[in-house]
């Protein structure tokens, strides 16, 4: 009896020490980029254009383009995802075609990024002549989030009781209307954390904007959104494998790398407080 | 009395199908670039070269040092993903209390938020010259180097997916289990594992593909050498990393450009191979609940 004590104790602290490794991980990974991240980070570094050949100076054009692809891919992601996840979860019942339409989703939220890349470069650039374009980058990225931001939006639906909806309906509210006073509002803090989080993802992505929005260094600030983009991820990339005097431009890649962070984190963050908030405030 | 339609739901059907409409339309353009490479190039060659020449003349597009590049550094990653992401569900599912659990969670899904240049970034300064004066190796940046930092970020994936399928099993089985004299260590190990497999094998597939469609980390971490990987700790260059890095510089429509949607078509298939066995193995444990 003494022997299987043990042994089970041995098991669970292989377990949890295993379980730690992340939280090891990340803790490595943001010390080491924040520290020598925020030597370099200034408000001048967040304000001032790159000089020199990007060894001085700071990554506001980055910052700026990075914030346009985001608001692209937002412009038409958002409400086509959350329209198509309504569709989804509250018009079509669990038949076979249903489940096709979910299993496109999932398919569609599988596909390596970069074959998102290949298809803005064949579509967007080439045969819609749209060109290197925040245009361009901005739609790829927002197909790319788009399956993210549709079950986002079908798993929020689906989770309010359906007795609410029998309320709405057998009080004469039409479907719509259940579905815009109702169902929407109970669902919205999953939809806000499922948007919320793609956000981050499209500020992020690297390999959809490589050959369809991205530049590494261009001397003016973008005036269309037909113009070709600094975007803080391809600096980072660019820097790192295109830079010729490390010494000077991989501490602005740290930098670039800082703020890159902590946008996302601030993400997750504001994601985080909504779920907690909304499962607090659930009665039912 | 019927009741009026409101005018959006006229067009929800049409936006209903966006997903179908986009997934088609990116199988359509990738297929119909890619094949048009084997007007010009044996598809046999692009099957089975081992070599890989864009520049030369004749140009080579053998696929097959770049699909062995993916399948290690893909495999690598998993081989550490894999038990580090089981510990990671079980602790949280059956064993932390309720205050780690609140830490822990967040903190995986912070791995998942992080941009994958960052972790690219973090490779080439941190992981690569680790690995390097570990093994003694010429150059830092390989496949293993590589498949570390994919583990990490393919963990979240696995870790949330496994957890929700080992949360799932039911109550009665571990106390019947428990009933019969089994220690907890063994009833999550003879008991709860096997009945939540079907959810583990879920999560592992789309972990593995997410690890062989990701881009930036390796096109950064990988070693980027073209040729034939002779070890894991050999500088590579898989499939993403090889579309990434030529696609900037080949004219549009060239026998080049084509052959790089060729490879993404391969990428593709691969790809969906994983995210099948993922679905199918998903039905059977979303039903596992309802017995």
């Amino acid at each position: 009896m003494m022997d299987k004590v043990k042994k089970e104790h041995i098991v669970f602290g292989i377990i949890r020490l295993l379980s730690y490794a992340s939280v090891f991980f990340l803790a490595l990974l943001v010390g080491y980029i924040f520290i020598k991240g925020f030597k370099v980070i200034s408000f001048r570094f967040l304000t001032d254009v790159p000089r020199n050949g990007i060894t001085a100076g700071g990554i506001y054009p980055a910052i700026l383009g990075t914030f346009y692809l985001v608001l692209v891919s937002f412009i038409f992601a958002v409400p086509l995802g959350v329209l198509s996840g309504i569709y989804i979860a509250e018009y079509t019942s669990d038949n076979t075609f249903a489940r096709f339409l979910r299993l496109s989703v999932n398919m569609l939220s599988g596909i390596p990024s970069v074959v998102f890349g290949l298809f803005g470069l064949a579509i967007f650039v080439n045969k819609f002549c749209f060109g290197v374009s925040i245009l361009s980058g901005g739609l790829t990225l927002g197909i790319l989030i788009l399956p993210t931001i549709i079950q986002a939006t079908i798993e929020a639906l689906k989770s309010v009781p359906y007795s609410f909806r029998e309320a709405s309906l057998g009080l004469g509210a039409t479907k719509w209307q259940t579905i815009k006073h109702i169902v929407l509002p109970v669902g919205m803090p999953g939809i806000l954390t499922g948007v919320i989080l793609s956000v981050g993802r499209a500020a992020g992505e690297t390999a959809p904007i490589l050959f369809t929005a991205a530049t590494f260094y261009t001397g003016r600030l973008p005036h269309s959104i037909f113009n070709e983009v600094m975007a803080l991820p391809y600096l980072i990339y660019g820097l790192l494998t295109e830079g010729t005097f490390p010494d000077k431009q991989i501490p602005i890649a740290y930098g670039a790398s800082t703020v890159l962070l902590l946008f996302v984190f601030a993400l997750s963050f504001v994601a985080i407080v909504i779920r907690v908030k909304s499962r607090r405030m659930k009665k039912w | 009395m019927m009741k009026k339609k409101a005018i959006i739901e006229y067009f929800l059907p049409i936006l209903g199908y966006i997903a179908v409409i986009v997934l088609f339309a990116i199988i359509v353009t990738i297929f119909g670039e890619g094949v048009t490479t084997f007007k010009e190039y044996s598809l046999w060659k692009f099957l089975t070269g081992i070599s890989w020449r864009p520049a030369t003349s004749p140009p080579k597009f053998g696929s097959v040092p770049l699909l062995v590049s993916t399948l290690i550094v893909a495999g690598t990653a998993m081989l550490i993903a894999v038990p580090l992401a089981l510990a990671t569900a079980i602790y949280i599912a059956k064993l932390s209390n309720a205050f780690t659990k609140e830490v822990l969670k967040p903190i995986v899904e912070l791995l998942a938020s992080i941009p994958s240049v960052v972790y690219g970034f973090f490779g080439i300064v941190f992981m690569a010259p680790l690995v390097q004066k570990i093994f003694h190796l010429p150059i830092g940046q390989t496949g293993f180097t590589a498949g570390i930092i994919l583990a990490f970020m393919a963990l979240p994936t696995i870790a949330s997916i496994s957890e929700d399928a080992i949360t799932a099993v039911s109550k009665s089985i571990e106390e019947a289990s428990l009933g019969l004299g089994a220690s907890r260590a063994e009833m999550l190990i003879h008991i709860v594992i096997p009945a939540a497999m079907p959810g583990i094998i879920t999560a592992v597939s789309l972990g593995f593909g997410r690890a062989i469609g990701e881009t930036m980390t390796v096109l950064m971490v990988a070693g980027g050498a073209l040729g034939m990987p002779h070890s894991i700790f050999s500088p590579m260059r898989p499939i993403t990393a090889t579309i990434a890095a030529e696609m900037g510089e080949t004219p549009v429509g060239s026998l080049h450009y084509h052959a790089l949607f060729a490879l993404a078509v391969e990428l593709f298939l691969i790809v969906v191979v994983f995210n099948v066995i993922a679905e199918y193995y998903h039905e059977k444990f979303s039903h596992m609940g309802k017995v």
